[in-house]
């Protein structure tokens, strides 16, 4: 299978499933402002996206992605660690044009995973999966605004949650063109358009995370 | 403006591909800034020879930039400091009086190293055999305008053919990736009605022997492109991913 056994496919699935999951935070971001306008809005999205079929489907799925994306990630990463061979250069400068992000990509998806963690637990944890179990009579999974409101009106976790949004910043602006040149979609005059949209739509998707965060970590 | 300087070179020195490799420095003095970079090391060699030392190997042919034989990893850049030239076509000028200046092989494990500064690059010539020429029948030359080709094509296709094969897109990968260079190889004959017969199976062929060969992941730091001395542009690697693409999903 190609996907598998070449260098080309490997990337393919990377891209592709990276490509989904910025889908899946672009909704996920959307439905996130809506919290900062209206409280019972917000819940009504929470119920709406609670433990009913098709947000389990949808779960499932995004799970998948994920879950293929970090494998391939680490998969990829060891194969061009051992291509780059045993010996390191002595004296070695990145060129100009070479972002920094590019360099990270797996850095900076290890901090990415480890705010996934951290936010799976204190939101998902509570929410879906307390509602399918029942784990946590306490918390009531359909008050999400309120789940927010005590969790991020905490400003240190806001900063911690602020920092994570950074990492996936730094991951996109650089995996959004990315992912459209493995996929071939790409020539001398979308080179540097692809990468502008890049720019533009990963800080317009990490700012519309970013406001909730320091509306209830630090106005609210 | 000529003026002689007093450098001090950093070089790694390696008996063989098993043996264990060190940086050994030698200074030299009253180097000519008119000189180049491969000039300067010949009168290294010069020195090492008449004091009864082994000269330093490393590789070189056409000193012309055309050939892609030189290499070295000079002061952290393939090709040293200069933009958009080889080895043999870096100048002594680009250096100042006192510089430490440190020389290492392509490191790859694609490239294992012969001697000193000399690397095995027989990689590349495998992967060309893999699919990198197109099939003719002998015959009588045909006419050049037979054939009509795209002006933007054709200089696409031009541009792509200026890759000489030096390695150092491999040399300033992070992922020790061959893609500019197969991309390149691939685009060159991709790009022309010639080269399109055969495009998804040279496409293929090539894709796996460089894979085979244990170079990595294209993960599109663009590093290549900033080092290459003939300014090849990635937009080829993204043309090889849709070559390779094509092919499969047609498969
Ligand atoms: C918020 C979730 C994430 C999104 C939206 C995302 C998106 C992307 C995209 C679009 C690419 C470019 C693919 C390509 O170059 O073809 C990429 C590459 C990469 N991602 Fe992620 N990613 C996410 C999380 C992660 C995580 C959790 C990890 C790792 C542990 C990770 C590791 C990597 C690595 C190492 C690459 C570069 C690999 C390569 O280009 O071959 N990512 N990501
Ligand atoms: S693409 Fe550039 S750096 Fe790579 S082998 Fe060809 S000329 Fe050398
Ligand atoms: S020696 Fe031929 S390109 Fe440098």
């Amino acid at each position: 299978m190609w996907l598998l056994n070449s260098s080309i496919g490997k990337k393919v699935v990377m891209s592709l499933t990276g490509l989904f999951l910025i889908l899946f935070l672009t909704f996920h971001m959307s439905m996130n402002l809506v919290a900062i306008f209206s409280a019972e809005g917000y819940n009504a999205v929470c119920e709406f996206l609670g433990a009913n079929w098709y947000a389990l489907a949808g779960t499932a799925v995004i799970a998948a992605g994920a879950v293929l994306h970090i494998l391939f990630a680490l998969w990829l990463t060891y194969i061009n660690r051992r291509a780059r061979g045993k010996d390191r250069y002595k004296v070695s400068e990145r060129p100009k044009e070479v972002e920094w992000a590019s360099q990270n990509m797996l850095v900076l998806g290890i901090i990415v995973v480890i705010g996934i963690a951290l936010h799976l637990y204190q939101f998902w944890f509570k929410m879906q999966f307390n509602e399918i179990t029942g784990i946590l009579p306490e918390v009531n999974p359909h008050d999400g605004y309120a789940l927010i409101a005590e969790t991020l009106g905490n400003p240190i976790m806001a900063v911690i949650y602020l920092v994570w949004f950074a990492a996936i910043w730094f991951h996109l602006t650089h995996g959004f063109w990315s992912a459209i040149q493995t996929l071939g979609w790409n020539n001398k005059i979308w080179l540097s358009r692809w990468k502008c949209i890049s720019n533009i739509y990963t800080t317009i998707l990490c700012l519309g995370f970013a406001v909730v965060a320091i509306y209830f970590g630090f106005i609210a | 403006m000529e003026k002689n300087i007093n450098i001090t070179l950093r070089i790694w020195r390696q008996k063989g591909p098993k043996e264990k490799g060190a940086f050994k420095e030698y200074s030299l003095q009253n180097i000519s800034t008119e000189s180049s970079f491969l000039e300067m090391l010949d009168v290294l060699n010069e020195q090492l020879i008449n004091n009864g030392e082994d000269p330093v190997v490393f590789d070189h042919d056409c000193r012309e930039g055309i050939c892609g034989m030189c290499s070295l990893y000079i002061n952290g850049h393939p090709h040293g400091p200069d933009e958009d030239v080889t080895t043999c076509q870096l100048h002594m000028r680009k250096f100042n009086d006192g510089d430490v200046i440190t020389v290492e092989p392509w490191r790859s494990a694609g490239f294992p190293v012969i001697r000193d500064l000399m690397v095995d690059r027989s990689a590349f010539d495998k992967i060309m055999q893999a699919g990198g020429y197109i099939s003719v029948n002998t015959g009588g030359v045909p006419d050049a305008n037979a054939i009509p080709i795209p002006k933007a094509n054709a200089d696409e296709a031009m541009d792509a053919a200026t890759c000489i094969g030096c390695g150092a897109c491999v040399a300033a990968c992070k992922n020790g990736s061959a893609m500019l260079f197969v991309s390149a190889k691939v685009s060159q004959l991709a790009l022309l009605p010639q080269g399109r017969i055969e495009a998804a199976r040279r496409a293929k062929a090539m894709l796996s022997k460089m894979d085979e060969l244990g170079f990595g992941n294209c993960t599109n730091t663009g590093a290549c492109e900033a080092e290459c001395p003939k300014n090849i542009s990635i937009t080829n690697i993204a043309r090889l991913n849709r070559e390779f693409i094509k092919a499969k999903l047609k498969d």
